[in-house]
């Protein structure tokens, strides 16, 4: 305790961190699962992913010319918008899919608002909510697993939402990605290891996903089976988003809380809000909505939160 | 001279929905199609039109207190014979545009510029200022409607304009009004900015 209130005079040690630093580990944080993706899905995934990037890195790159602004393209921030759009689609969308998703997560969600830093909302997000608001129909054609021929089938838990009975997925099939979903999404494994990264690097704190992740977890224990407190909450924690948004997009710098006491009460929220959908709403995933509700709620959080000034009550 | 200058400045310079940001609802609700866009704008033109005439001819003996309800009165006269002659013309407009007819009552543009304008002015001049304010008005509700109707649903006046391009569902929903809307602000504030 005592050393963290020591402040010494400078010259102070110089850290090599800086923002382009951190999103280009970010990056690296998601090859993992995006070669679980290609693995799984096949190649379709890599192209998939490739069309997002390259997108967004040249929406950046014009507006940024256009407005005349400093050109931000290197620091990473646009690569991981354009990964983290494409691993919310899946493998089998057309390529103009992803790059309209790129377009619109660039120039509406971080450009409009004044580009990096600036953003209200998560710009993968945006990009999604976006895409799945204007062509559901390829936004909900999910094909099967190791099946490069591209036989539809629904995510675990799309059929869980039409009341069918599932065709009872190994816990650990589910772990490994053996199931139908976006692409980035399916791998557990693989998003720990990216998780598990950057969590060690100190690049994200494990306060709003472990948060996120347990409140759903306990929520649908609580009210998603036949009882109360018979819900399967291990098959909601490996199905969908959950790990890949509670990791990578609830933990986005800028649009999250700046305190503890914040980002405790941003991943509550986050949690009730996909629990909430999962169960009773209009769509089987809830992931990205409760995300960007809470990052609009994050200005009212930051101010009921701030930290006491020493010496002030 | 003058004059026109009241007509033009309602068109760029002060447009209602672009620079003075009135009467933003209907625009939103009814600019799902073009069709639609223009009938709510010759609508609300004459309304325009009929209170700005009454009130600047009239505005010496209403008296200040109870200038509103006054107002409201006249404007809601006008929308009573623009919603009836719809109902009877062309049914299948009316329809379309639904309640937002009747709310052309509310319609801030209408009261603002009664209110602003044509309690001050003379009959020639809010003559040509309700006229200009209610072609801006239509011109701004056609430019949103066709990006709109474009985008989302593919077609201009129901005319299929390019063969297999998918329409982005977004922008035939409130969202799209609002984010069309959002941006043509913006590129008219830069407009506007830069001439200065």
């Amino acid at each position: 305790m005592e050393n963290k209130l020591l402040v010494s005079l400078s010259p102070h040690i110089h850290k090599k961190e800086s923002v382009s630093r951190i999103m280009w580990a970010v990056v690296l944080s998601l090859i993992p699962a995006l070669i679980s993706g290609i693995i799984i899905f096949g190649l379709n995934a890599l192209w998939v992913t490739l069309a997002g990037v390259i997108a967004a890195v040249l929406t950046e790159l014009t507006l940024e010319v256009f407005t005349k602004k400093k050109i931000t393209i290197f620091d990473g921030s646009a690569v991981i918008t354009g990964i983290l759009l494409a691993f919310n689609l899946p493998s089998n969308v057309p390529l103009w899919l992803p790059v309209s998703g790129a377009i619109f997560s660039i120039a509406i969600g971080k450009q409009v608002f004044g580009g990096i830093g600036q953003n209200i909302f998560n710009p993968a997000l945006v990009g999604r909510v976006f895409l799945m608001a204007s062509w559901p129909k390829y936004m909900t054609t999910f094909v099967k697993p190791f099946n490069y021929d591209a036989v539809a089938s629904a995510t675990p838990l799309a059929a869980l939402k039409e009341g069918r009975i599932l065709e009872n997925i190994p816990y650990l099939d589910l772990f490994l990605g053996n199931r139908a979903g976006c692409i980035g999404e399916v791998c557990i494994l693989a998003l720990l290891i990216g998780a598990a990264y950057l969590l060690i690097k100190g690049y994200i704190s494990w306060h709003i996903p472990v948060i996120y992740i347990v409140t759903t977890a306990l929520f649908t224990y609580t009210f998603g089976g036949k009882a109360l407190f018979g819900g399967d909450w291990l098959f909601q924690i490996l199905t969908g988003g959950l790990i890949l948004g509670a990791f990578f997009m609830a933990t986005d710098y800028v649009a999250t809380p700046l305190t503890i006491r914040g980002q405790v009460i941003f991943g509550i929220g986050c949690g009730l809000l996909t629990a909430i959908i999962r169960l009773w709403g209009g769509y089987p995933e809830g992931v990205s909505y409760a995300i960007l509700i809470m990052n609009g709620a994050t200005p009212f959080i930051d101010r009921y939160t701030k930290s006491r000034i020493y010496g002030t009550k | 001279m003058k004059i026109i200058a009241e007509f033009t400045k309602g068109i760029i310079r002060e447009n209602p929905t672009f620079v003075l940001a009135l009467g933003l609802c209907p625009t939103l609700a009814v600019s799902v199609t073009v069709v639609n866009g223009i009938g709510m704008g010759i609508a609300a033109t004459f309304v325009l039109l009929g209170s700005s005439i009454i009130v600047s001819l009239i505005k010496n003996f209403i008296p200040d207190r109870v200038r509103i309800p006054c107002y409201i009165v006249i404007i809601a006269t006008f929308v009573t014979i623009a919603e009836l002659s719809m109902k009877a013309y062309s049914p299948v407009l009316d329809r379309a545009l639904g309640i937002y007819v009747p709310l052309i009552v509310v319609n801030c543009m209408v009261l603002g510029r009664a209110e602003a304008f044509a309690c001050k002015n003379n009959f020639g001049r809010s003559f040509f200022d309700g006229l200009g304010m209610g072609v801006g008005f239509t011109l701004a509700l056609i430019l949103i409607s066709a990006i709109r109707e474009f985008l989302g649903a593919g077609q201009i006046l129901g005319h299929t304009l390019i063969k297999g391009f998918e329409p982005v569902f977004v922008f035939g929903m409130p969202s799209g009004a609002l984010l069309v809307i959002g941006l043509l602000l913006g590129f008219f504030n830069v407009l506007n900015n830069r001439k200065k």
